[in-house]
């Protein structure tokens, strides 16, 4: 019989994806806050993007099914202190996110830019181009923006920072 | 913590939950309905963020009672006069102007509110509020935007969204105005009392509709009770449609 540890538990939690986005892992998200071992079970620790992200449900679901395979009995915690942030996601997650055509939040630096520019620089998923427009605000899920290219013209989805 | 403890603090998370979630509703209302589907995207991802944090204040309010009271009989089987939110949240989406205008009355005092109660005491409440925060300043920045756009726009856009404000504004000094829930509640450092807001709220709302080139409505009298239970005559029809559901099929689950 395997020894159930933190690592392996965490190991099958990268192959657990986010259901609104399933290039990426819930762990690339950031969404996964702590794995516990108890006698008889694990603790997993998650917290939602936004208040009312519908896929945490799901997700949920999703880590007990993935652990139940491997016969690891599992409870789920959800908190919300500290609150998700868009630092959260991996480097690797935010290339995903890159390839998969949503732009992924902008650094700190370019943030900051922004604020003092009064326009965020998001690059075109499509084509690479900065010459972007913001459409919406409020995108396709809650956590994301809607943005339209001004040079190959293309909209796309923008990883809003949080 | 002692019964009366409880029984406070139980009240003023309905308090914080009803707003959101009437508002959430109201929202929804909008949902394929929206004047472009931008907007309607944008007005549905603000009802879901409102709809998830009044669950956050549910499930913590549940948690205060026995285990008969879930979230979901919190949010669906009370009467009318046991909801606390503002009238303002309950008006309805008349037309666009109304519809932003009433979000931009609300965001501007639920922005305040929630970094008042990101201070709170109460861990769980402040949990909420540094969640909800972050939302809220999206809400905010659109709806102000929105002022901005209609007010300076074309002449019908002007006169419909001043109509809107002109109407709206009556309705917005309930959001400020301290009930007896919130005065036991800011004693133990939980809440605040929504009073302590006032000259920070009118004078955000008026620096915004300044610049939309709104006239700002004279703040007289205004209207008020949802605090206490007693509302207008939509939140029968609003409850009507939400707890239609639960009502004809209880305790059904999704």
């Amino acid at each position: 019989m395997v020894t159930i540890t933190e690592d392996r538990v965490r190991e099958l939690l990268w192959s657990v994806s986010d259901p609104e986005i399933p290039v990426l892992s819930i762990m690339d998200m950031g969404i996964v806050r702590k794995v516990e071992l108890a006698d008889s079970h694990v603790l997993v620790t998650i917290t939602p993007t936004y208040s009312g992200c519908p896929a945490m449900d799901e997700i949920s679901s999703d880590i007990k099914k993935r652990l139940a395979e491997h016969d690891i009995d599992c409870k789920i915690i959800s908190v919300l202190s500290p609150a998700w942030t868009t630092d959260w996601i991996t480097q690797e997650g935010r290339k995903k996110l890159e390839d998969y055509g949503i732009a992924a939040p902008l650094d700190e630096t370019a943030d900051k830019k922004a604020l003092l520019e009064n326009e965020r620089i998001v690059r075109c998923t499509n084509c690479g181009s900065t010459n972007t427009v913001m459409v919406s605000q409020f995108g396709s899920t809650a956590c994301k923006a809607l943005f339209k290219c001004q040079d190959c013209l293309e909209p796309f989805d923008y990883f809003k920072c949080l | 913590m002692s019964q009366q403890d409880k029984e406070q603090l139980y009240q003023y998370l309905l308090l914080l939950g009803d707003n959101a979630m009437i508002l959430g509703h109201r929202l929804s209302e909008l949902c394929g309905h929206g004047p472009s589907l931008e907007t309607d995207i944008a007005l549905t991802n603000i009802s879901l963020d409102l709809f998830g944090q009044t669950r956050s204040y549910f499930q913590y309010a549940a948690s205060l009672r026995d285990e008969s009271v879930t979230e979901d009989s919190i949010a669906f089987l009370r009467f009318p006069g046991e909801y606390r939110n503002v009238l303002l949240v309950e008006q309805p989406n008349t037309d666009f102007a109304y519809v932003i205008t009433r979000q931009f009355l609300f965001d501007n005092f639920h922005h305040l509110l929630l970094t008042k109660l990101s201070e709170s005491s109460d861990e769980n409440i402040a949990a909420i509020a540094n969640k909800s925060i972050k939302e809220v300043s999206y809400h905010l920045r659109f709806s102000s935007e929105w002022m901005k756009r209609l007010g300076d726009g074309t002449e019908e856009s002007r006169q419909k969204i001043q109509e809107a404000v002109n109407y709206l504004i009556p309705y917005a000094g309930e959001l400020t105005k301290t009930c007896e829930v919130e005065r036991s509640i800011a004693d133990r450092g939980i809440g605040i009392e929504s009073g302590s807001l006032t000259d920070a709220y009118w004078q955000n709302v008026s620096t915004v509709l300044k610049e939309a080139t709104l006239d700002m409505p004279e703040i007289g009298w205004s209207q008020s009770g949802g605090k206490d239970g007693i509302h207008s005559e939509h939140m029968g029809y609003i409850l009507a449609d939400l707890q239609y559901m639960q009502r004809a099929y209880p305790n059904m689950n999704w």
